[in-house]
């Protein structure tokens, strides 16, 4: 924007409330557009790709041109699957919340092709740094929906003992590392972990995962610097959904260039999807691992997607945003739109979709059930308060031994 | 051996013992440190496992957190205390507490090794003591030698340890004891009893204080630099002051502390980091808390000043020998 004073610019999203949605910034190559490079390719023959989009379903629900990852229907199956029961999860979740059976949650609404297409992309072992909304890597994981419900409810069955605030996972069999509240200390550390792999031998590699507007944080031009300079074997997700709580992108920088564009000046090979198109995301976190793999070191990917709902049940997006973005977002639903790849396939139908839907409603409810009966944050039966004083250090230090009795636990 | 020496064999120890020790920071690995910390072990031990870091302290630190949850053991280099801050939310709100947030499921097996304290003229940017800063923390041990023995058994124990421990290290201390007297010639190590180091393993555990001068007038409570300084006081007052070092501000060795001061009546504490909320006020509010009935006078703090470390006024900041005895005097005639 040209300027005609000397003075501060502090960006601003095109629209507020009481405007209609204006997405017109944007602008959305057609599918099947960009090419596919090989994995060993020169980061510096890609530069265009941090600032295109790589999509592969189109108008039409067809997938289209070379970065059409070919996928088995069980496969497309399976993705659809585990992005339905996120939802269904999160639908029950803020329900249960709105009930004041918890205190906080945090929906992925418009956002499950993210984690759920890295998951299927990625090895079961491989180890995954998320921050919020990566709900779906554990879903697509098949992990345990009470497992996840016992830590948001902090109850008996909690197995981080009622020490995390609702949606703050972890599981080391899962491969999901433990989520923090202070932003972006996850990505340094996946690269850390990736260089301990890189140094067994080991082959399975890491992944992180971290918000637009926490890409301002130092961590994240830590985890780029040594990620760079060691080759680790890290693919780094950027999730741009657009708005850090009232945030705009624009106030973490995406005004100036895109965020995968951060990539370009380590050398690290960056590319920007389409985050609401499963195919184009399975098959670029498919394109990364492969690199890291063969030892050709770290990947950028910014998912390009758009957070549907509020950043928690804390927040109310129609007081910073128009009410009608949601449903003016260029690219889409993630679910609809495989959805609607299946059926042109012929591989689904309206009526699977109906009854796959209530399968999983059933489900999330029947696990619900499960949660509850093993407490919930205002009810039931939680862990014993003793455990409070456990696990600050491996062995209770003398100091702690007597806080514990002082507390008459 | 010196203090530097000890702590280098520490780290060879270390390395050779566990394949999955690695070590890490800024000019550690072809250099081995500025301060000659790391020397040839890179050579030794190999790239991969000895290696220079980016200019990233809050990076390192991080990449030690990740690399502790994969299974490996990291010690990593801080060049210099006063440097630690941007590192500080990945060792307080990461480090600190992985194992607590996670329940157990990860933990961070880290080191954090870093020279401290003042005496070489480094102005407010190369004399800070932190170490007040992460003793407040939850899950943080924090670890100060004072000899060439005690630094390399304590680091041995600190890299051992499944906790992440601050190792801080009293860097007017690498190449010869210290007792505050800066207008006279510099001491070595050699023909100090304590620098008498064993070869191969040996380790002190965490959390256990070392009288080093019996006495039954006062007790000092002292670590690092300031033992040295206790031990100079007492002589030169000819008090009967038992100087104990602490050797670790957490775990701390509160049995010793308050036998001893059950034993004299009187207590004095000395660091050299600045007064208000230092390790000090912890200290004196656990011996008056353990120890009230006993106390023949108020517990007394000798400290650095509350001012950042002058570069020009480094003694007057000091607190060395002379106002510690000054202390020890004014005690006993309470």
């Amino acid at each position: 924007m040209l300027r005609n004073h000397p003075g501060l610019h502090v960006p601003e999203p095109l629209c507020r409330p009481g405007d209609e949605a204006d997405f017109s910034r944007f602008t959305i190559p057609a599918a099947g557009a960009l090419r596919r490079p090989p994995v060993h390719v020169d980061p510096a023959e890609i530069r265009d790709f941090a600032f295109s989009l790589v999509r592969v379903l189109d108008d039409g629900d067809h997938a289209v041109g070379e970065w059409a990852p070919n996928l088995r229907i069980d496969v497309l199956h399976k993705g659809l699957r585990a992005m339905l029961l996120t939802r269904a999860y999160d639908t029950r979740m803020v329900r249960v919340q709105r009930q004041g059976k918890t205190s906080f949650y945090m929906k992925s609404t418009g956002e499950e092709a993210v984690a759920v297409a890295a998951a299927l992309a990625l090895d079961n072992a491989d180890m995954c740094f998320p921050t919020y909304r990566q709900q779906g890597l554990l879903i697509a994981r098949d992990w345990p929906l009470t497992d996840m419900m016992n830590q948001v409810y902090s109850n008996s069955g909690d197995r981080l003992k009622g020490r995390q605030m609702p949606v703050f996972y972890s599981s080391r069999e899962a491969g999901f590392f433990s989520i923090s509240g202070n932003l972006a200390t996850q990505y340094s550390q996946a690269v850390g972990w990736a260089m301990g792999a890189a140094t067994d031998g080991d082959e399975r590699i890491a992944a992180a995962w971290i918000g637009e507007g926490a890409t301002a944080e130092g961590d994240f031009h830590y985890a780029l610097t040594f990620a760079s300079v060691y080759r680790a074997p890290v693919i780094l997700n950027i999730v741009n959904n657009q708005w850090a709580i009232s945030s705009f992108s624009g106030i973490a920088g995406g005004e100036a260039a895109p965020f995968a564009a951060r990539g370009l000046g380590f050398g690290i090979p960056a590319l920007r999807v389409d985050g609401n198109d499963f195919l184009a995301v399975y098959a670029v976190t498919h394109w990364a691992a492969t690199r890291a793999r063969a030892g050709l070191g770290p990947t950028l990917i910014e998912l390009f997607t758009y957070r549907a709902e509020g950043h928690s049940t804390s927040d109310d997006p129609t007081r910073y945003r128009p009410g009608s973005e949601p449903a003016a977002w260029p690219l889409g639903d993630p679910i609809d739109r495989l959805k609607r790849h299946l059926i042109q396939l012929g591989a689904w139908s309206e009526d699977e979709h109906v009854s796959l839907v209530e399968e999983l409603a059933r489900h999330v409810k029947e696990s619900g059930r499960e949660a509850e009966a093993l407490g919930t944050l205002k009810e039931g039966k939680r862990p014993p308060v003793s455990t409070m004083f456990d696990d600050v250090f491996r062995d209770m230090p003398a100091h702690l031994i007597a806080q514990r009795a002082q507390a008459g636990v | 051996m010196t203090m530097i020496e000890a702590i280098n064999d520490a780290m060879h120890v270390a390395l050779e013992q566990d394949p999955q020790v690695v070590v890490f920071g800024q000019d550690v690995g072809f250099f081995g440190g500025v301060f000659r910390a790391t020397e040839g072990l890179q050579r030794k031990h190999g790239i991969e496992r000895v290696f220079d870091t980016p200019i990233a302290e809050g990076g390192i630190v991080a990449i030690a957190v990740g690399m502790g949850a994969y299974g490996k053991r990291p010690v990593v280099e801080i060049q210099f205390a006063d440097y630690i801050y941007p590192a500080t939310d990945q060792l307080i709100s990461e480090a600190a507490r992985l194992r607590y947030r996670t329940a157990g499921e990860w933990w961070s097996p880290i080191t954090v090794r870093s020279p401290y304290g003042g005496g070489i003229f480094g102005g407010q940017t190369h004399s800070q003591s932190p170490e007040g800063i992460f003793a407040h923390v939850a899950g943080l041990k924090t670890v100060i030698p004072s000899t060439p023995y005690d630094a390399k058994g304590l680091l041995i124990a600190a890299i051992e340890d499944d906790d992440p421990v601050l190792f801080f290290e009293p860097k007017r201390l690498y190449n010869g004891p210290f007792d505050g007297h800066h207008d006279r010639p510099v001491m070595p190590w050699s023909g100090h009893p304590a620098s008498e180091v064993p070869e191969g393993h040996y380790s002190i555990p965490l959390g256990q204080a070392n009288i080093v001068r019996p006495g039954a007038d006062v007790s000092v409570l002292a670590y690092g630099t300031m033992v040295h300084v206790a031990l100079a006081a007492a002589e030169s007052t000819a008090v009967d002051a038992e100087v104990i070092d602490l050797r670790s501000l957490v775990p701390l060795d509160l049995g010793t502390i308050t036998r001893s001061v059950q034993k004299t009546g009187r207590c004095v504490v000395v660091h050299e980091a600045t007064r208000t909320c230092g390790f000090g006020a912890e200290l004196a509010a656990l011996v008056q808390e353990h120890c009230f009935f006993d106390l023949e006078a108020p517990v007394e703090r000798v400290t650095g000043w509350d001012t950042p470390y002058p570069h020009a006024f480094e003694w007057e900041y000091f607190p060395g020998p002379k106002r510690l005895g000054d202390a020890l005097k004014r005690i006993l005639e309470v």
